[in-house]
């Protein structure tokens, strides 16, 4: 029996954008549905639809019904008393969703009185009740915090808290965790599977990380353009997808346990809604486009138990038994020539030596007075070889971009040397300082923010050559366009006439005009769609090999930085966990933080993440303002709870530093008993291929 | 908490005496009292001028300093000093503050509540025809200067009355002395309508403005959608959450208003014949009367600030934010 009955949802904006073109889809008792897709393929739009909580300006057609009764075009009355009763919404961005006045327990117990005739002291005993649920600590304490006290792991599980406070039979989970760390994703997940065993309610579970759907969801829906395209059981989905369109997301997708050689994008981008192509709307970027796909909009059609796809060739691929690799072409990268060099023999082009940033903590109005010292990076040693790609990857607040900006300035660090291509940066004047520029750039994280929007791109290409005195620029912004696969026209537009993945490109393009030696890559991939992400990958490698580029790649991506780095460095607040190169740091990570962090990635295949055993951490990072002492990692760390008292007085007197393990030629870690265990399996479906 | 309250009260002491000095110095150098007596018929003794301006504190042939020193101790136990012609400027005082006081507080607070009230509404109809309406008349508003608008009050009334045949709403003076008991106080408020409104228009506008832009700001916040999301309806999630959240700026600009709402007490009460403090200061400035003028710039300064701790203190008390860290 299914609690939601969703048949033909459509809404349509102002201007006849239609944000949702018919959906229809069903959800039981205690079932999980999935729903992927990319942004502005609709599927907030559709959850927001149900809940009837769009803006007053949008058309909704269509019907849904919850236990049978119809929710569009209920009055508000009524609608009141289905909302957060029985279907309850968990947002996506948790610093947002709670109300800065009022506190965290104030607003539980608020959502427990609107359905529940109890009176304020039994809802607020009602709210501790569920925090502790949730696995809030102290949450006597904490429900009289406010929402700016609490982390945004903690404001999450709060959330989750105040939509199973009235029992619910539907859970919406709107992208629950994108706005989290892994291993705090991994906690909230856990949270939530807790909550549904709770409520037995069914969840309908909405994002775009096809690994967070493996683990939870029985049965996935992937939408594009506002409608849904292949529907199925899990397994079916991932292992079997009939739909171009789903074979090549998964094939996009990096992986964190992968051999896989070359990601494979789709080209393109998704069609704008208020500009739908004539007939299927994948048919633009579909390999397998034929001239009968222009011709009308296949309907979503059942083809076997529970399975729809809405493709005309979807018999062939079937029959055919083809996987994303086989529909689309799969890019080639031409090899690099230095990594035939070994890396002992390479030139170093940039060298940190026990790097140390602090900042002081500073209080009061008018005098201020230093109260305390934020270590935000504290003794960090690495380096990096020509035509190497290091990673430097943890959690946020560890330390990451302070690093890069402390690389970035060329100034004299506090402590410690920064040298880049052999230039220690204490030592350098001020053209030296000019000079050395040109052979370091940085690519940023959000391409939006990056580029001047009233600046045509070719002139954004254009400055860092007029600064240092190029001659030839219009010729050689050209060139740089066709680098990053762009066309040298492009040169007269501005930045908001181009997708995401395109101003990436021309954010990269402008870090190769002055031919750098390094270029430092700040989450570039982290903003962008999963299709668009593997054509970025892709330039990315493919420019590290034919120019002989560095990379130093900052990610929180485990599975993008097994990519496209050779090496990786693992930073826990201000230090360094552990280091050396990928293969091994993955295979055989060493550090009890790394292979938390390992284990806290979902994986986009449902059978290994239903047989994976997590390692769990538990509570936030510390304050960076106080460090625990000796270990940073002990307070959270799982093999410190297992050790002996003697044992661990070890970690709390003396902090470790990276000692090389005796196995590994290229392999250090930071950790008194460190010691290599195996977390991510290769699965069967992998040892088959 | 309560320490940075009691800071900022002391900060604002030490701003209002300088607020106040600042004032006497600038009307007791600029001012010449002794032109009311030099030029008499018949003719007053020089000697006699000295001696009566000495008196009062007001002659400038002792140096400004010295002539403050005195004024400021007198001001520090409580004595503001005589007025031009010898009459205490503490009399004076206590007969126009509370006329003054009331029209300000009545001003402030009906203007800050219809003014949230108003932009609040237009922010929630946004672009709909109440909320150009709101918005082209906030800006008319603010655009015409207090003085015409209350001449402009003034006569729209005189020419109701007129055409009712009876007076319908008074548009001159404080009261009728002549009515006692509950009459009169009916008769006051009928007095206080119209510098009421003619105070409070401005503000209403001024606040439903920045009202306006900072509820446009927090409705499409994700915690508006949570508190629907919860079962809370439109009216009552806007009302407690939104609206709530989005007060708390408006309260910063809470003494800025007061500010220029004194300035628009002097017009106001000048134009419908009100003896407050505004029109104390248009007339002491006409007689050059420096300590009438100080005691004046005291009282203001005294309200700007007392305005600014107020809005400290609604601000500690509507953001947890503020007053946890």
């Amino acid at each position: 029996m299914s609690i939601l009955e969703v048949r033909d949802l459509t809404v349509t904006f102002p201007g006849g954008i239609q944000a949702v073109r018919g959906v229809s889809y069903d959800v039981a008792q205690g079932e999980v549905l999935g729903i992927v897709g990319e942004s502005g393929s609709g599927k907030s739009v559709t959850s927001l639809a149900i809940m009837g909580l769009l803006p007053q300006n949008a058309v909704v057609s269509g019907s849904v019904k919850l236990h049978g009764q119809e929710l569009l075009g209920m009055d508000e009355g009524e609608l009141t008393r289905v909302r957060g009763k029985a279907i309850s919404m968990i947002f996506q961005d948790p610093l947002s969703a709670f109300t800065p006045v009022y506190t965290i327990g104030d607003q539980i117990a608020e959502a427990v009185r609107v359905h529940q005739k109890v009176g304020k002291d039994k809802a607020a005993k009602r709210a501790v009740e569920l925090l502790d649920l949730v696995g809030i600590p102290h949450p006597d304490v904490r429900a009289k915090a406010f929402p700016h006290e609490f982390s945004g792991g903690m404001r999450q599980r709060a959330m989750i808290a105040m939509a199973i406070a009235n029992d619910p039979d539907l859970l919406i989970c709107d992208e629950p965790t994108t706005a989290l760390d892994v291993t705090i994703q991994a906690q909230v997940l856990e949270v939530l599977k807790t909550a549904q065993a709770e409520t037995g309610a069914g969840i309908v579970m909405i994002t775009h990380d096809l690994g967070v759907i493996a683990g939870m969801a029985d049965r996935v829906l992937v939408m594009y353009a506002g409608r849904p395209v292949e529907q199925g059981v899990v397994d079916d989905i991932y292992y079997r997808p009939r739909m171009p369109y789903t074979m090549g997301l998964l094939a996009s997708i990096p992986r964190v346990d992968g051999e896989q050689d070359t990601l494979v994008p789709i080209e393109g981008n998704p069609p704008s809604p208020a500009a739908l192509p004539p007939g299927c709307p994948f048919a633009p970027r579909c390999p397998m486009h034929i001239d009968a796909c222009d011709d009308e909009e296949p309907p979503l059609t059942q083809i076997g138990g529970g399975r729809y796809v809405a493709c005309i060739r979807s018999r062939e691929i079937e029959h055919k038994g083809m996987t994303g690799a086989d529909v689309f072409p799969v890019p080639v990268i031409p090899p690099s020539d230095v990594a035939r060099v070994p890396r002992e023999e390479r030139e170093t082009v940039l060298e940190l030596d026990n790097l140390v940033r602090h900042y002081p903590l500073m209080k009061g109005a008018v005098f201020k007075r230093r109260v305390g010292t934020v270590h935000a990076v504290d003794g960090i040693t690495f380096d990096i070889a020509e035509g190497e790609t290091l990673a430097l990857v943890g959690e946020s607040g560890c330390g990451k971009t302070t690093t890069l900006q402390q690389i970035m300035q060329l100034t004299p660090p506090q402590s410690g040397r920064v040298v880049v291509l052999g230039k220690d940066s204490s030592k350098l004047d001020k053209a030296a300082r000019k000079a050395l520029r040109g052979d370091l750039q940085i690519v940023f994280q959000d391409p939006m923010a990056a580029l001047d929007p009233r600046m045509p791109v070719g002139d954004i290409i254009a400055e860092p050559l007029r600064a240092h005195g190029r001659k030839n620029v219009p010729q050689r912004v050209a060139e740089l366009l066709t680098l990053v696969g762009l066309a040298p026209e492009h040169a007269e537009r501005y930045p908001q006439q181009f997708s995401g993945g395109q101003r990436q490109r021309i954010g990269i393009a402008r870090a190769l005009a002055l031919e750098p030696k390094l270029i430092v890559l700040d989450e570039p991939v982290s903003a962008l769609d999963v299709s668009i992400q593997a054509g970025v990958i892709n330039l990315l490698e493919e420019l590290k090999n034919r120019l002989g580029l560095s990379y130093l790649f900052v990610a929180h991506d485990l599975a993008v930085v097994r990519h496209l780095a050779d090496r990786v460095a693992v930073m826990y607040l201000g230090r360094i966990a552990e280091i050396g190169a990928v293969e091994n740091v993955y295979d055989r990570p060493a550090h009890p933080y790394t292979q938390a962090l390992l284990s806290a990635i979902p994986l986009p295949d449902p059978e290994m993440e239903r047989s994976r055993k997590r390692i769990l951490l538990e509570g936030d990072l510390p304050s960076p303002a106080d460090p625990p002492s000796g270990c940073r990692f002990r307070t959270r760390c799982p093999k410190f709870a297992r050790l002996s008292e003697a044992e661990k007085r070890r970690c709390v007197d003396e902090e470790p530093s990276v000692a090389r393990l005796a196995r590994a030629k290229d392999h250090g870690a930071a950790c008194h008993y460190a010691e290599e265990i195996e977390v991510i399996t290769a699965s069967e479906h992998q040892e088959e291929q | 908490m309560g320490k940075f309250l009691l800071r900022r009260l002391a900060t604002n002491l030490i701003l209002v005496a300088l607020a106040a000095s600042l004032a006497y110095m600038l009307a007791a150098t600029t001012m010449n009292p002794r032109g009311a007596y030099e030029g008499r018929q018949p003719p007053v003794a020089e000697e006699v001028i000295d001696a009566t301006l000495d008196a009062y504190n007001l002659n400038d042939k002792t140096p400004v300093f010295e002539r403050y020193l005195t004024w400021a101790g007198g001001v520090v136990t409580g004595d503001f000093g005589k007025t031009w012609n010898g009459g205490s400027v503490n009399e004076e005082m206590g007969r126009r503050i509370m006329v003054s006081l009331r029209l300000l507080l009545i001003g402030t607070l009906l203007g800050f509540a219809l003014g949230v009230a108003v932009g609040a509404y237009s922010a929630v109809r946004q672009y709909r025809f109440s909320d150009r309406a709101i918005g082209v008349s906030s800006f008319v508003v603010m655009a015409v200067p207090v003085f015409l608008l209350a001449t402009l009050l003034a006569i729209a009334t005189y020419n109701l009355n007129r055409g009712l045949g009876f007076t319908l709403i008074e548009y001159t003076g404080e009261y009728n002395p002549r009515l006692s008991g509950w009459d009169q106080f009916l008769n006051r408020l009928n007095h206080l309508i119209l510098p009421t409104i003619s105070l409070t228009l401005g503000s209403i506008a001024f606040y439903s403005r920045i009202q306006r832009n900072m509820m446009l700001d927090v409705l499409n916040q994700d915690f508006v959608r949570t508190a629907m999301a919860k079962g809370l309806r439109r009216r009552t999630a806007l009302f407690k959450h939104a609206l709530r959240t989005a007060l708390i700026p408006s309260a910063t600009y809470f003494a800025f208003a007061f500010g220029t709402m004194l300035t628009g007490a002097i017009f106001t009460e000048k134009i419908f014949s009100w003896h407050g403090m505004g029109a104390w200061l248009v007339d002491a400035i006409n007689q050059n009367d420096v300590n009438s003028v100080a005691a004046v710039s005291l009282f203001t300064a005294v309200c700007v600030l007392f305005a600014a701790f107020l809005s400290d203190l609604l601000v500690a008390s509507l953001d947890p934010r503020v007053r946890v860290s």
